[in-house]
Formats: structure tokens, C-alpha cells, sequence
């Protein structure tokens, strides 16, 4: 079983996020499980969601404490989130950031990887510029760090799962796809 | 078609399924995604069906009670306060023997304000005269909804469908969701024996004297009596279509189990998680979940149970001054047997908090060092 944790603030489509991939690995043929944690829901507020994925019927539903890799769609959360908490060794991060993070050494024996969501989110003129949408990127993104599912199941699972702008979704997550920046091993 | 859905909207699958006419709910917290969904269904064209929008789950009750009465398929959906503030009407429907199927998902009651899993909410409706099931998964939570329409209709008893909040109402998993074809022919249209009826006007629910009241009790126990066995005649017919069934309880591995644990509602699904990981190490361990709670299944219990050394009661809920709810009903269905074992109660994962394989390895543990019960709750992951 793979356990994989999304980090994000309330309005950011982290549970979304989550519920797209979902349905794109079990395009590809897994038993997915997925489910928000969140306090009260408010706009701004550090959210959680959970994936679980199997090859078989998943039966834990419990929350999820030693993830195998994290996705984090606010580097900001870095600062005030403990977000690699039990995350795995050589587990995957992927960071919503274009630039590397200042300080590394809390990234020591993980893999590395960013993707320049925001930017993305505007060249496809998803949500506003000051407040694009992310989400989206950051599976295209996670999908080719982690070389499944797909990305044609993951552009059909966004055809699904999102009413507005379609199309402009799939193409951000096909960019983001393309140019994640793999940092790989953080020694 | 198997597809990727949410708990709650596995539950909307079934009502659309089940075809209800009539739905009435309060929209907001503790309300869930259920009925969100069906009044989009209602808008969209999808159910050919009144969505009645009120102010209070009080009148939700009591629309679906009058729609009920003019004998009309009805459905609602609540949690926690919501619940409580129908308590008054939940009397009411099963007294009236009106079919509602309601779902209700287990919410923490305040204070302190709390909207995560708890099952007193529901448990504290034991003594209303509905039936109430438990669900551990989407898949069962659709199937469930789907047969308690078949199963209200058929003893006029109300129907609680139960399930857990976000570790089953928030949670996405695959669900096997029926074709309309085949749900028709397990969910044939509601043809009630008694209706409200403009042309031939009749009063119901009337003054009711001490001549007269204790027989209508006595009848609503009769109507309960006979939901066991129609419950697995209709479960029958629905595993012939659909090739799932549940049972009004299951046994897992309990033949040989010296301890067997007794759980409800998702953490049945984590239990049989540990259930593999103890059995594989040796261990002589057996799970029985709960499925349905009112009417109690005593004697599918007290079968499953007698040859066990221990028997440890998980729950998920406490009733004050006395101990777990489901620990009291099995203590109390076992105590006239000869020989029986002892019956330990654990009180875990209150307002949310998490029943991990940590836990449940835990009260396993608990039970095989205890030679017998000291308390009758022993409360488990408490922080010091």
C-alpha cells in the first residue's frame, strides 16, 4: 500500500486535488481510498488529505501517519506546518515553489521535487493572478515524479471531476507534467 | 458500474435508485454532502421528486412523516444535533408505522463543539422504535440504503441507515453502483396498505387511551420481531441480483477464537485489518460486527459468542453512569446463558478521535492480560 499526503489551505482544491488523483489511479486499475481532514472549514486554513492506494480492497480507515510521499501546495506551510512528519524515508516532497527552500537540512533523506504551480495557473488563466489555481499543476506534476498513473488517465480524471475550464486544466497539468523540476536526493 | 464516490453520495446513488418522492431536509452543519446531492438530482432532472427545504430537522421529520402518511416514498438525512432535535418525530414515525428511511451520520454532540465521528447521537435514539443499521464501507452503505427502503415497507417500521462521519461520510473509494434495471426489480414501487386519501378523508394518529395503547406498543414489538427474518429473506433476494450481503451480523475467524472483539461501523473494517496481522502471529483472535442494532440480534449473538474465553466490546460512545451502549446490550444478551463469557467494554475514539490498528492491537492486548472484567469501561488512548 502507497500513503500519500496532501498539504494545502482551505480554498487552495487540495481535497480535490486528492479526489482527481484518486480517480486517475483507479483509472489505472487501484483501490484508492481518499478523505479530508480539516478543522472547521475556512478560507486560508491549513488543510490535510489523505490517499491511500492498493491492489487490493484497502481496509484501514484510520488516518494516515507515515506517509510514503507528501505534496505540498503552499511552500508557506513550511514555515508553520511540520509537513514532513512521518513522511517515509526517500519518500517523495513535491513543492508548490519556484525556487529551492532556504534551509534543505529539514529535507534530509527525502527526494525533492518543485513545481511552479502559481505561474502555470496563470498562463492558463485559471483562477486569478494574485490567487491562481494550483491544483491542478501539482498532480500533473506529482504524476511524473511518481511515473504513474498515466497522464492521459489523470487528464480524463480532471475532465471528470472539474465543471468549469476543462480543457485549461488538463493543459496546466500537462505543462507542469513537463517541466516539474526534479531535484531527486536531498543528502 | 464501479466508480470512485464519496460515502455520503453513495448514499444519493441509493435514494435516486430507491426512486423516493418525497425529501425533506435542514441544509446546514451538521447536514451532509447526502442531501446536497439529491436536490441537485431533484433540479437536474434526474428524480422525478419533491425536495422539501425547511427550517429545522424537526420539520424535516415532520414533512417526510406527512408525506409518508399520503403514502409516498420519503427519505431525509441528518447527524448529531440535527438527530436530537428530531426525537420528538422519530416517536412519531414508528408509533404512525410510516416506512422512512433516514440516514444518519455519527457526529459528536456539544459541547465542546465537535462535528467528527461519535455514535451516541444515534445510539441515544435506541429506545424510538426505528430500526438502525450500521455501515462500514460505501459499497455497504449504498446496499443498505437501497434494501431499508424494501425492508421499511415491508414491517412499516422506520429505517436508520448509520454511517460514520468522514472515515465513511467524507471518505472516496470505489462503489459498485447498480443499474436502474436491476434496483427496480429489487425496489418494486411503494404500495401502502393505509394513506392519507382526499377522496375517502379518514383521521390517523388519534387519542389513543389506556384501553387501546398498550396494544398499539405491543404491536410496534411485533412489527420489530418479524424485521430478522425479513431482513434476510430481502437480503437474499438482493444478494440473487447484486451478489452482496452483509447479514444482520458477520462473524470473522470466530470458530476457534478464544477472544473475540465486537465492533460497528468502520472500525470493522480496520479490525479485520488486525484481525490478519494477530492471526498471522498465532494469535486465536475473532471479530463480530455488528450490523444491526435495533432490533438487537440476540440469539445470532449468543451463537456467535459461546465458545469464546473473552468477548471485548469496542465502542464508540458512552452513556453516562453506566458504560459503552453496545458492551450494555450484549452484557444484557448474554447474562441469562449458562457459562457465558465474560464481556469486556472499551471506550475509544469519542469526537473524532482515531481507531487506528494501534488502537484496536491495544484493547486486544488489554483483553488477553485481563483474567476478568474489573470496570465495566475501560477508557483506551486517553492522553494522560
Amino acid at each position: 500500500m502507497q500513503e500519500i499526503r496532501f498539504h494545502g489551505r482551505g480554498g487552495q482544491g487540495t481535497v480535490v486535488a486528492s479526489v482527481i488523483l484518486a480517480k486517475a489511479f483507479f483509472k489505472a486499475g487501484l483501490w484508492v481510498q481518499t478523505f479530508p481532514v480539516f478543522g472547521v472549514e475556512r478560507r486560508g486554513a491549513p488543510v490535510e488529505a489523505y490517499l491511500r492506494l492498493d491492489d487490493k480492497k484497502i481496509l484501514i480507515r484510520s488516518n494516515l501517519y507515515a506517509p510514503d510521499h507528501i505534496v505540498v501546495q503552499d511552500a508557506k506551510l513550511l514555515d508553520t506546518a511540520d509537513v514532513t512528519k512521518g513522511l517515509k524515508q526517500g519518500g517523495w516532497i513535491l513543492l508548490n515553489s519556484s525556487k529551492m527552500p532556504d534551509n534543505l537540512a529539514k529535507f534530509k533523506g527525502f527526494r525533492l521535487a518543485m513545481a511552479d504551480a502559481g505561474q502555470i495557473g496563470i498562463r492558463h488563466r485559471l483562477g486569478t493572478r494574485t490567487q491562481p489555481i494550483i491544483n491542478t499543476a501539482m498532480i500533473g506534476a506529482f504524476v511524473r515524479i511518481l511515473e504513474s498513473p498515466p497522464i492521459d488517465m489523470l487528464a480524463d480524471a480532471i475532465r471528470e471531476e472539474i465543471a468549469a475550464r476543462q480543457e485549461e486544466n488538463v493543459a496546466a497539468a500537462k505543462e507542469a507534467y513537463d517541466s516539474v523540476q526534479i531535484i531527486g536526493n536531498i543528502d | 458500474m464501479r466508480q470512485v464516490l464519496e460515502g455520503s453520495h453513495a448514499v444519493s446513488e441509493a435514494v435516486r435508485l430507491a426512486k423516493v418522492q418525497v425529501m425533506s431536509a435542514y441544509p446546514i452543519t451538521p447536514q451532509t454532502h447526502i442531501v446536497e446531492a439529491l436536490s441537485e438530482y431533484c433540479e437536474d432532472g434526474r428524480m422525478n421528486a419533491k425536495f422539501i427545504c425547511v427550517e429545522s430537522e424537526h420539520s424535516a421529520m415532520a414533512a417526510v412523516i406527512g408525506a409518508a402518511s399520503g403514502g409516498a416514498r420519503t427519505f431525509t438525512a441528518t447527524s448529531s444535533h440535527g438527530l436530537a432535535l428530531m426525537h420528538e418525530l422519530l416517536h412519531w414515525a414508528s408509533a404512525a408505522r410510516l416506512p422512512i428511511v433516514m440516514a444518519e451520520v455519527n457526529r459528536a454532540l456539544a459541547p465542546g463543539w465537535n462535528i467528527w465521528m461519535d455514535q451516541t447521537d444515534s445510539l441515544a435514539q435506541r429506545d424510538t422504535g426505528w430500526i438502525q443499521l450500521y455501515c462500514e464501507d460505501g459499497q455497504e452503505v449504498l446496499d443498505t440504503t437501497l434494501l431499508a427502503f424494501r425492508l421499511a415497507e415491508t414491517v412499516n417500521l422506520p429505517v436508520m441507515v448509520i454511517l460514520d462521519a468522514f472515515f465513511l461520510s467524507h471518505t472516496y473509494e470505489p462503489v459498485d453502483v447498480p443499474d436502474q434495471q436491476d434496483a427496480d426489480r429489487f425496489l418494486p414501487p411503494y404500495s401502502p396498505r393505509i394513506q392519507l386519501d382526499t377522496k375517502n378523508p379518514f383521521a390517523m394518529s388519534q387519542m389513543a387511551p389506556p384501553p387501546v395503547y398498550m396494544e398499539m406498543r405491543r404491536n410496534i414489538q411485533v412489527g420489530m420481531e418479524a424485521v430478522p427474518g425479513c431482513f434476510d429473506r430481502i437480503e437474499k433476494e438482493f444478494e440473487s441480483i447484486f451478489g452482496r450481503k452483509y447479514g444482520q451480523l458477520e462473524t470473522v475467524s470466530c470458530e476457534d477464537a478464544e477472544i473475540i472483539l465486537i465492533v460497528t461501523g468502520t472500525a470493522a473494517s480496520t479490525s479485520r485489518h488486525v484481525l490478519a496481522e494477530l492471526r498471522a502471529q498465532g494469535e486465536k483472535v475473532g471479530i463480530l460486527k455488528l450490523k444491526m442494532f435495533r432490533p438487537f440480534p440476540k440469539d445470532l449473538i449468543r451463537q456467535a459468542l459461546c465458545n469464546a474465553k473473552k468477548v471485548a466490546v469496542v465502542d464508540r460512545n458512552f452513556s453516562f453512569g453506566a458504560s459503552g451502549i453496545f458492551a450494555q446490550e450484549v452484557r444484557a444478551a448474554l447474562c441469562n446463558q449458562p457459562n457465558h463469557p465474560p464481556v469486556f467494554g472499551y471506550i475509544t475514539g469519542l469526537g473524532g478521535r482515531d481507531v487506528t490498528p494501534e488502537i484496536l492491537k491495544q484493547i486486544y492486548q488489554l483483553v488477553k492480560q485481563t483474567p476478568e472484567p474489573v470496570e465495566e469501561s475501560v477508557w483506551v488512548g486517553l492522553k494522560e
